[in-house]
């Protein structure tokens, strides 16, 4: 098996935690951090019926490893591993995991909430919200 | 030129990529000024960025009919 530190990947299938946690594992490691987004039923009071993301995949994959890679000079990280879906993704589905090993807790745990405030900020990833009585693009209009 | 369109931008164009002909195009800038111009739907999204071969520019970055040009409205993944 290849060492990799870093995978990421854009997926249209679920995600899997198990997957994401076994390929962070790594012997000198001892804190291990998952965060897993996933899609809430609700949001500003409206009923949510399912979400849409359109990806830009090789783009997003880039920046989602550029974030990995800050995570590993920044923080004494071993292994990340983050994965996000793709298309469409029903109540309580996992949109997001982001894996996270390193020697100690801290590092896991700043790496973590790190990697999921960068991919909001700047991996092409769009997410339409649809509602009982129509849909929306988050964030895109004023 | 052609210039792929996603999220807004996708409904926008009703297609995920559209093709701009003008040869006066020499920067971001300059695409920027024409699609804003002759799409006035854009000027409703909040904001957007230009990606040029996958990678975020400014607007003062030339671009050429042979780079991969992307639209990029505000991202909202996570």
């Amino acid at each position: 098996m290849i060492d990799q530190k870093i995978v990421v990947k854009i997926l249209e299938s679920p995600l899997s935690i198990d997957e994401a946690y076994k390929s962070i594992l790594h012997e000198s490691c001892g804190g291990n951090c998952l965060f897993i987004g996933t899609v809430r039923n609700r949001n500003k009071g409206e009923v949510v019926t399912h979400l849409d993301f359109d990806t830009y995949d090789i783009m997003a994959e880039k920046e989602m490893a550029k974030i990995a890679q800050q995570c590993i000079k920044k923080f004494e990280v071993e292994k990340i591993t983050i994965y996000h879906r793709k298309g469409y993704v029903g109540i309580q589905d996992i949109a997001v995991i982001i894996a996270v090993s390193s020697r100690h807790r801290d590092a896991s745990f700043l790496a973590c909430r790190y990697a999921i405030d960068s991919l909001k900020e700047t991996v092409p990833i769009w997410k339409k919200e649809h509602l009982e009585d129509g849909s929306y693009w988050v964030g895109a209009r004023p | 030129m052609v210039i792929k369109c996603f999220g807004i931008a996708r409904d926008i164009f009703d297609s995920d990529e559209i093709v701009v002909n003008q040869t006066n195009i020499n920067t971001v800038a300059d695409l920027r000024a024409l699609l804003n111009e002759t799409n006035s739907q854009l000027s409703t999204v909040k904001s957007y960025l230009i990606a040029i071969n996958q990678e975020y520019v400014d607007e003062n970055q030339q671009i050429s009919s042979d780079d991969e040009i992307a639209i990029i409205p505000p991202v909202s993944g996570g």
